[in-house]
């Protein structure tokens, strides 16, 4: 592979590249993500190859195997182009036909096209598709473009054009001032102005400093960084580099959670290449800048996530953070001045520096600008990720992009943020999403994790699972957060097993106070959110439990029993056969019955019931109908 | 089976003190826990002390102090996947296998082990079942993975056996 020495070959590179993908041939593009690999792209992948090669047309088509697309619950996709026709739900034994009938003719396989929830129509091609026409997708539409296995694919849309830009035409100091002009503020939860946080470690003494990518992404919920990572892992590198340019450093670390191998490699694959092609390593584009990038592996810790415990990880040791009062930027990893951003920030930078600082400005709001990739999961019809401009209101987000409530059940609360964020009610679903107006309702836009949550969800039982969440992940450093959590946790589950009383409330509260005020770190110090934001506008489910010892929504066991409706019951005898507790008895075709004593109500035997005749109880009273 | 021995898996990396995590993870993916004396061997070669090296090897979840099962079945706990209710997955696996939320058969067949996200959000409950990952979970699904790993291994034995 021949090295780029020059900024002109670059140029010549691209246009080459570029116009041997300009000649209208047909594309085949199958998600290859994380998601779709979970639905069987990998063998439709290998069905297509097959196929291709069969019908003679491996040389005349060419199959493209992209990293995650974002419309993960449709998976696995694929989309031809010229006709951007778009297939959804494909099975290896449907590649046969689709080859023959829309690669070989053009016609449209109907069954294979997506159904758009709301009026039931078919939909033909991917522009169509409500999911994807509502969003603003700058980063995400990139991993469409490209293999993220092949720097050339990256090549050919412009990749490393930025850092060439800013090895000829910019100063250090002329990228910062490009890259505060944007106003990109992190997105790894904190919101920190990027510009900011560079210039401070430009300004910091010391002739060694370091570069380091968060793709620790521990927050349950959220997968954006994923994503990006393994679809476009030198769009990342490119951003560290002109990063790095720009602080001063000349190493850099990518820290990614183990649990992500597919990020791990794709990750390796384009350090590798980008080597080859003289992109990292010394004397870049014959610039005389030297720079290069190492994978550390996190070890599946969530406080990891935090600045000082990323950077001990990476140093070998235990990720337990430190005290910042002295800010990493000047004393981070191996007490040297380091610049620490998460895989969106890094990704964002390449299209600040191509387009322009007034570009990225022109979109969001006034304190939070440009685009920002959420993770739409839970009890919402399409699941995905998302990226809109900071202030698009969740209603939008929630309804016009995520097709609303999945199973008929009324919405009512999004969780947003993490185990850090909050619990944010349907009626103030019309609330902006940007940094501030989040954190001023109590929660926080944090990674962009945004949970549904429908009737069928316990808000007391949501703050007992980010608290046990937090408590297995507390690095026990602290005094605050290892025994605040823990009593928190222990009031709450006194609630969620009818041992509560109505003067745990107040106390709940002026511990998640102490805890906040006190903690050491962002884990402690945002650990009570969770409880807060349902304590604030949630207060009624506690109240149900705590005096009438009921759970509205079903959930919290101590408190309900599972029923089985004689009249709907036939006595087929699945839930009989399902029950891992032997709690169900019945002859056949008469209708079976639950034993209280003996069930252990796990609801095993309610989502096996074809007849929907098992529902759950609470005080007598049916909870959410099933 | 045969490991790569863990002074190999070191390789260049003596007497670098921070590379012991990635050190131990590479240890953990080629023999599936960190035993007492790859954790010595550990300690020696990248001058480490020995408590440092179980101090880190008991603080990351994907470090393993106990040696897995054969086959492993990963649930995913995350946010996403616990309001489509992932908790059923759990009883489900741990009341076939005959164990209290998780952990390792006596027999060394089977490892459950709860992770707190596995960033496959959008498709959850997920599962992952010896490497491979399924979407959409349901207790019936995971029941009838595990007894087709069952039945397989009790045709194997009678194999060995005839």
């Amino acid at each position: 592979m021949p090295r780029v020495n020059a900024i002109g070959e670059l140029s010549t590179l691209q246009e080459r590249l570029r116009a041997g993908r300009a000649n209208g041939e047909t594309i085949l593009t199958v998600c290859g993500g994380t998601g779709c690999q979970a639905s069987r792209s990998g063998a439709v992948i290998d069905a297509v190859r097959a196929e291709l090669e069969r019908q003679g047309l491996s040389d005349s088509v060419k199959l493209r195997i992209t990293g995650c697309q974002g419309f993960c619950e449709q998976g696995p996709i694929m989309v031809i182009d010229p006709s951007n026709v778009f297939y959804c739900h494909i099975e290896p034994e449907d590649v046969g036909e689709i080859v023959a009938r829309s690669v070989q003719g053009d016609e449209v396989i109907e069954r294979l096209l997506y159904t758009d929830p709301a009026t039931g129509k078919k939909v033909r091609t991917e522009a169509e598709i409500p999911f994807y026409r509502a969003q603003d997708r700058v980063l995400l539409s990139k991993n469409r473009q490209i293999d993220p296995c092949s720097i050339e694919d990256y090549f050919a849309i412009d990749g490393y054009s930025a850092l060439a830009k800013v090895l000829t035409e910019y100063a250090p100091e002329a990228v910062i001032t490009e890259v505060s002009a944007s106003g990109l503020r992190g997105r790894g939860g904190g919101g920190f102005p990027t510009g900011r946080k560079w210039a401070d470690c430009r300004g910091a003494s010391g002739d060694e400093k370091y570069v380091v990518c968060n793709a620790d992404e521990g927050d349950p919920g959220a997968y954006m960084d994923r994503s990006v990572l393994e679809g476009d892992p030198h769009a990342v590198l490119e951003g560290m580099s002109i990063g790095a340019w720009a602080v001063g450093a000349e190493r850099g670390y990518v820290y990614v959670r183990k649990e992500y191998p597919l990020a791990v490699e794709h990750t390796r694959t384009a350090i590798t290449q980008a080597r080859e092609y003289g992109l990292l390593g010394e004397n870049i584009l014959g610039s005389g800048f030297n720079f290069d990038v190492e994978v550390a592996r996190g070890g599946g810790a969530f406080v990891c996530g935090e600045s000082t415990a990323l950077m001990a990880s990476i140093e070998g040791k235990v990720g337990e953070p430190r005290p910042k009062d002295v800010h990493t930027v000047e004393d981070g990893l191996w007490h040297r001045p380091t610049t620490l951003n998460n895989v969106e920030t890094w990704a964002n930078i390449p299209s600040i520096i191509q387009n322009g600082a007034a570009w990225f400005a022109s979109k969001g709001t006034e304190g939070s600008r440009g685009t920002k990739i959420f993770a739409l999961t839970g009890q919402v019809r399409n699941t995905g990720l998302v990226e809109v401009a900071m202030g698009t209101p969740l209603r939008k987000i929630i309804f016009d992009i995520g097709g609303g409530a999945a199973n008929g059940r009324g919405i009512k609360a999004v969780q947003t943020g993490g185990p850090s964020g909050g619990c944010l009610p349907a009626e103030l679903f019309d609330l902006a999403v940007d940094f501030e107006t989040l954190a001023q309702a109590g929660s926080m836009v944090g990674s962009g994790g945004m949970v549904v949550m429908d009737e069928k969800t316990c808000m007391v039982d949501v703050a007992k699972y980010f608290l046990a969440f937090l408590l297995d992940e507390s690095c026990g450093k602290c005094v605050p957060c290892r025994l605040g959590i823990d009593r928190m946790l222990e009031i709450v589950t006194d609630i969620t097993e009818g041992r509560g009383r109505p003067e745990q409330l107040p106390l709940l509260e002026e511990l998640a106070e102490t805890v906040r005020e006190t903690s050491l770190c962002a884990l402690g110090k945002t650990a009570p959110n969770p409880v807060v934001s349902t304590l604030r506008y949630f207060r009624e489910e506690y109240m149900a439990h705590i005096t009438e010892k009921r759970c509205p929504a079903g959930v919290c066991r101590a408190l309900i029993e599972y029923v089985i409706d004689e009249e709907r019951c036939t006595g087929c005898g699945v839930c009989l056969r399902a029950c891992p507790h032997g709690a169900i008895s019945g002859a056949k075709k008469e209708p079976h019955v639950i034993d209280p004593l003996t069930c252990r109500k796990c609801g095993i035997c309610a989502e096996g019931c074809a007849f929907e005749a098992i529902t759950i109880h609470s005080q007598g009273v049916p909870c959410y109908s099933m | 089976m045969t490991h790569a021995s863990v002074e190999t898996i070191i390789g260049e990396r003596r007497s670098q003190p921070h590379q012991l995590i990635e050190v131990l993870q590479d240890i953990q993916e080629a023999h599936g826990y960190i035993s007492q004396e790859a954790a010595t061997t550990v300690s020696a070669h990248l001058g480490v002390p020995l408590i440092e090296v179980y101090r880190a090897a008991s603080f990351y979840k994907a470090l393993s102090l106990e040696p897995r099962g054969k086959h492993v079945i990963t649930l995913c706990m995350g946010t996403a996947c616990h309001v489509r209710g992932s908790h059923v997955l759990l009883d489900q696996a741990s009341s076939k296998l005959g164990m209290d939320n998780g952990g390792t058969t006596k027999d060394g067949l089977f490892t459950v082990e709860r992770v707190n996200c596995l960033g496959a959000c959008a498709i959850g409950p997920v599962a992952v079942f010896n490497d491979v990952y399924h979407h959409h979970m349901t207790s019936a699904k995971l029941s009838s993975l595990i007894d087709a790993v069952l039945t397989a291994e009790k045709a194997g034995e009678a194999d060995a056996q005839g």
